[in-house]
């Protein structure tokens, strides 16, 4: 019930996020989701697309360095306290958060939520025990 | 004291004698036997009878590492396969290996020369020898074992890597003699440090050191650290592997194995031939191999052979530490950093690539030194934390070992600039002179 991110490693020059949807829109490769993490040196780009196996040899070919994580995608209501709900939930039992960023579009009532958890397994667990709806890959390809 | 003291201090006369005629042998051998040398020596006009005195090497055409690829894998080979006991090889960064050979007889002559060199260094059947050179097809690791068992020493093959435990074995075993890469000697003296063993608590006496050119700053501080001798020995697998040349407990240079290579030094860009003392680019031409023989091989290094006799009765002529690369050497802030360090660095930490770049600048009255870094791609995380860590990671060791503070940089991979297909690991951006 993962989806997949890639992580791309940035350094922190002028145009080269560009350089990176350049890429990524050369190789039809459509962005669904982004969120950039900076220092004072280098920034790692993290991005849900459509296709991700794709997006990553066009990445690699460009000699970037990429890599694939598995993350949370859920659906929370699209209300004041959809994202504190969940938030509490994880909290609740105590399962860390290291990231959180959400989907540029949506399709229902529900807003779409990237994130990233020390232990993904027992928060994919969690999370569908108190009905929170955890999306997969092939769904966000359809999107 | 000496392996073979009649070779060792054999009369210069009759060395000269024996080396001319091996030098005959070895020409007639290739121009029968390696295509190559026929073609070679016919497109240059010479036949092997031309030799007639020692002299007469110039005569010959010389070969470099290009020829050598060329004849890739084993096209240079004097002997069928089937007396081919022993393949090395040299590593390959900059293309195609080149492919050593070895019968019987050469292995054994390989051990005796290793065997020479450990003598140099007064290694008997009583010492400890730890190999810590890498084992494998880089000639480091079995020629030091193979040396090491002929006098009769206890070998432990250690290989490189896994600083820890070299330290541990070397407390526990009680090592006398160590045998690895100078840069990897500073590394374990490092790593004894921070394990809290003092190096008068080893029992290490002295250590043969090569592979790779290093000053003779880089000797007193081993010397200091291991509180043991540094002795530098000299090789290519090109010409046989370690045991080409070796410092004897004097230091004041090489003993040449002339009896078996016969060094010239000639000028790098006209290749005339230069007289002992004046420095040059140094030459060699294997005497009594079998399997891989080489006639007038340049090795790039720049040396020379140092005229007058040495103390311990060698009449072997000695060339000097091979320093040509040790421009490389940086002073920042009155110390002495080594690049070779920076990549022992980053080849002990998985999460970084050994490819690097350091910048020096000098901002204001302090310079400063830069590390450039590559990150594994396996290692590469989606977390900022796990990166920065890894950075203070490499900011940490290079301050252990080389007690400067670096800012360090992750950087993404092939960006670094590079010539002549290999990166340029050093810019200095400071103008002015050192004070």
């Amino acid at each position: 019930m993962k989806i997949t991110q890639l992580s791309i490693f940035l350094e922190n020059t002028a145009g080269r996020m560009r350089e990176v949807t350049g890429i990524l829109s050369q190789a039809g490769i459509n962005i669904r989701a982004l969120s950039l993490a900076e220092t004072t040196d280098f920034g790692i780009l993290r991005v849900i697309v459509n296709d991700p196996q794709k997006a990553v040899e066009a990445l690699r070919a460009a000699h970037f360095t990429v890599r694939e994580t598995p993350i949370l995608a859920v659906e929370v209501p699209d209300r004041p306290g959809g994202l504190h709900s969940l938030l509490e939930t994880l909290a609740g039992e105590s399962i860390n958060v290291e990231y959180v960023y959400g989907f540029v579009e949506k399709r229902s009532d529900n807003a779409l939520i990237v994130i990233r958890v020390e232990q993904p397994d027992r928060a994919i667990a969690v999370l569908q025990q108190k009905g929170f709806r955890v999306v997969a890959n092939q769904e966000i390809g359809s999107l | 004291m000496y392996w073979e003291k009649d070779r060792e201090c054999m009369p210069v006369e009759q060395l000269r004698r024996e080396q001319l005629l091996n030098l005959q042998k070895t020409v007639a051998r290739v121009y029968d036997r390696v295509p190559f040398y026929k073609r070679r020596l016919d497109e240059n006009g010479v036949k092997p009878a031309d030799i007639r005195s020692l002299d007469d090497i110039r005569l010959l055409p010389f070969i470099t590492k290009d020829d050598l690829r060329e004849g890739y894998p084993f096209g240079l080979f004097a002997t069928p396969l089937d007396e081919v006991v022993r393949i090395h090889s040299s590593s390959g960064t900059t293309g195609k290996p080149v492919v050593a050979g070895y019968t019987r007889a050469d292995v054994a002559l390989w051990a005796g020369l290793m065997a020479r060199t450990l003598r140099c260094g007064e290694v008997t059947s009583r010492d400890i020898v730890q190999v810590a050179y890498g084992y494998g097809l880089f000639t480091g690791g079995l020629g030091a074992h193979y040396g090491a068992e002929a006098v009769g020493a206890t070998v432990i093959p250690m290989s490189g890597g896994n600083n820890k435990r070299q330290i541990m074995l070397m407390q526990d075993f009680g090592t006398t003699v160590l045998c690895c890469t100078p840069s990897y000697a500073l590394a374990l003296a490092e790593t004894a440090i921070e394990m809290g063993v003092s190096a008068g608590a080893l029992k290490l006496r002295v250590g043969f050191y090569g592979a790779e050119p290093w000053p003779e700053d880089m000797r007193a501080a081993i010397e200091q650290r291991l509180a043991s001798k540094a002795i530098d020995i000299y090789g290519l697998t090109e010409v046989i592997g370690p045991g080409v040349a070796s410092e004897c407990m004097n230091q004041k240079g090489l003993h040449v194995f002339e009896d078996h290579f016969y060094p010239e030094i000639i000028h790098p860009d006209t290749g005339d031939a230069l007289p002992d003392g004046q420095r040059g680019e140094m030459v060699f031409t294997s005497l009594t191999k079998e399997a891989f023989p080489i006639l007038r091989f340049r090795t790039r290094d720049i040396t020379r052979l140092i005229p007058g006799d040495c103390p311990c009765g060698r009449t072997l002529r000695r060339m000097e530490k091979v320093s040509d690369r040790t421009d490389d050497m940086l002073i920042i802030r009155g110390v002495n950093v080594f690049p070779s360090q920076i990549e022992t660095v980053l080849l002990a930490i998985e999460e970084a690539e050994p490819h690097f770049q350091i910048i020096v600048k000098r901002d204001g009255p302090l310079d400063e030194l830069e590390v450039l870094f590559e990150v594994d791609e396996a290692h590469f995380s989606d977390e900022v934390k796990v990166l920065q860590a890894i950075e203070h990671k490499v900011s940490r060791e290079i301050e252990s070992v080389t007690g400067l503070r670096a800012a360090v940089r992750l950087v993404e991979p092939k960006t670094m600039e590079r010539s002549m297909g290999k990166r340029k690991r050093v810019i200095d951006l400071r103008k002015e002179p050192r004070p």
